[in-house]
């Protein structure tokens, strides 16, 4: 009999918001986490937009002692917050240091680029400056692709498995496929999934090399992130973190958690950047095979996926993103679902995308509405005939029970997630 | 600078990688960093560079080799500050 798994805690640090309530408040308003960043323009960015998260410095010495804070960079600390909420939010106390590990709990938490601003910072500099000796102990665990999930094992005691994933701008809801599995295979009966990223101009500065990132919404900062929209001018990039808690359901029932929603079901591929796909441009097959296959997964049929959280990230493959959608779906604009990005209100978060997407997608779920898809008045012409499924003010939906999530990252990478609103029998 | 204020530097030096601060209170001279701080290890490296810094002195991985207790540490920043 199939092991089924539930989100049973989640924890956020979005640059919209921090923390599940204020984060459902955001995106019912349509709240926009994307401000002007000075130093990008000295450093002479063509985008010099982004999505933070703000205050979070302020808030760590209540979560952390100061030798752990010594050893957080922004990325490890954003990520290091959102799971002790998560954690503290499954019902949880944080364990002390002599309790055991808890063999049954493990953690995939990814990024896309990672320790990329201790790199800049401190590392490069500092070797190329002969001082490595006066660099302290601290930075392995910041540069190190695992660093994220290592400092959370050792906070959470995690005794499982605990890793970093990593598939570019899959890389958060790849974790959750990921941990999905390592629970319906046996191996772990809770896993914390999710990903994040930092915020520095090292790591967003490929991006802006590419010219993939938004140029034109410098003195508009609100308006720059415009998935689905005409005037969209490329992803508008973003840091943060989320993570969520996946539980085995009857370990869920046995300790009387609350759930949030459950996952009925997901798949990952590639597209092998072939029929049309390149390292940055995805294979509509395997789009559409992606899709299909977490629905098979999920055994749910097409017409069952009330709305969907798409990939979505305002560069020019908007338009067919959606199309693959209605392809994989079978459904056409008449009766296709609604469709939202929450791209348009956070940017483009790289490893913690889908993560902080797929917390979206529980709290929608959960507490029964449809947050807007920002910055989409002018819907891009090739898209016009789902005008009306896109919503753009929020839009309460008592009935919503399935919505269908996915991402799609460099590498021709996808990954898709069907998620159920959680109604006890 | 005296030793008793360099004493309490090393104090200060220490507390953020003293996971109880109980441990703190009363500590000597004789206090072994390790064993009776429970400072992990690892970070020795950082209160070494925290010295460094604090005291503007140089200290080798030899002389730093040679520090187990506060009193050690005392006794290597009043040579190299002669």
């Amino acid at each position: 009999m199939k092991r089924r798994v539930v989100i049973t805690g989640m924890g956020v640090v979005a640059p919209n918001a921090h923390g599940l309530d204020n984060f459902e408040q955001a995106l019912r308003e349509g709240r926009s986490g994307i401000r002007f960043f000075p130093r990008l323009e000295e450093l002479k960015f063509g985008c010099q937009i982004g999505g933070a998260p703000e205050g979070v410095e302020e808030l760590l010495p209540d979560y952390f002692g100061e030798e752990e804070r010594l050893s957080m960079n922004q990325n490890i600390g954003y990520v290091s917050v959102s799971a002790v909420d998560a954690w503290r939010d499954a019902g949880f106390d944080l364990p002390g240091d002599e309790d055991s590990a808890d063999w049954e709990t493990g953690a995939i938490l990814g990024c896309g680029i990672g320790g990329m601003d201790t790199i800049a910072e401190k590392v490069v500099p500092m070797v190329n400056e002969g001082k490595t000796r006066r660099m302290g102990s601290a930075i392995v665990e910041q540069v190190m692709n695992s660093g994220t999930s290592a400092r959370v094992g050792g906070l959470l005691g995690l005794g499982n498995q605990v890793t970093s994933n990593s598939s570019a701008c899959s890389t958060g809801t790849e974790a959750i496929v990921d941990a999905l599995w390592r629970i319906r295979t046996g191996q772990a009966t809770r896993m914390l999934a999710g990903g994040s990223e930092g915020p520095s101009p090292h790591i967003w500065a490929g991006f802006d090399s590419m010219r993939v990132i938004a140029r034109k919404f410098n003195d508009q900062p609100e308006k720059g992130s415009r998935p689905m929209s005409a005037s969209a001018n490329g992803f508008v990039p973003g840091a943060g973190a989320a993570v969520l808690i996946l539980e085995e359901l009857e370990a869920a029932r046995v300790r009387g958690a609350r759930i949030y929603a459950e996952i009925l079901g997901g798949t990952v591929n590639c597209g092998g950047q072939r029929g049309g796909g390149s390292m940055t441009a995805p294979n509509p097959e395997g789009v559409q095979r992606c899709i299909r296959g977490a629905l098979a997964d999920a055994g749910i049929m097409p017409d069952e996926v009330d709305a969907v959280n798409g990939h979505l990230t305002a560069t020019f493959a908007d338009p067919s993103e959606v199309w693959n959608w209605s392809k994989a779906l079978g459904r056409g604009p008449d009766t296709f679902p609604h469709i939202n990005s929450t791209k348009s209100m956070v940017g483009h978060c790289l490893g913690a995308a889908g993560a902080i997407e797929g917390v979206a997608v529980a709290l929608q779920l959960h507490k029964g509405f449809l947050h807007p898809s920002v910055n989409c008045e002018d819907v891009h012409p090739e898209i016009a005939v789902f005008t009306e499924k896109i919503p753009r003010e929020v839009m309460e939906y008592p009935e919503l029970k399935v919505i269908a999530k996915a991402s799609f990252g460099f590498g021709d990478v996808n990954s898709c997630l069907i998620f159920k609103k959680w109604e006890e029998a | 600078m005296d030793e008793q204020q360099i004493f309490q530097e090393m104090v200060g030096i220490l507390k953020p990688y003293v996971k109880d601060p109980a441990l703190l209170e009363g500590v000597t001279k004789d206090t072994h960093i390790l064993d009776d701080l429970k400072v992990n290890s690892a970070r020795l490296v950082d209160v070494i560079i925290k010295c460094e810094d604090a005291f503007d002195i140089e200290i080798d991985d030899d002389d730093a080799d040679q520090i187990r207790t506060i009193g050690n540490a005392v006794d290597v920043i009043k040579t190299k500050l002669q």
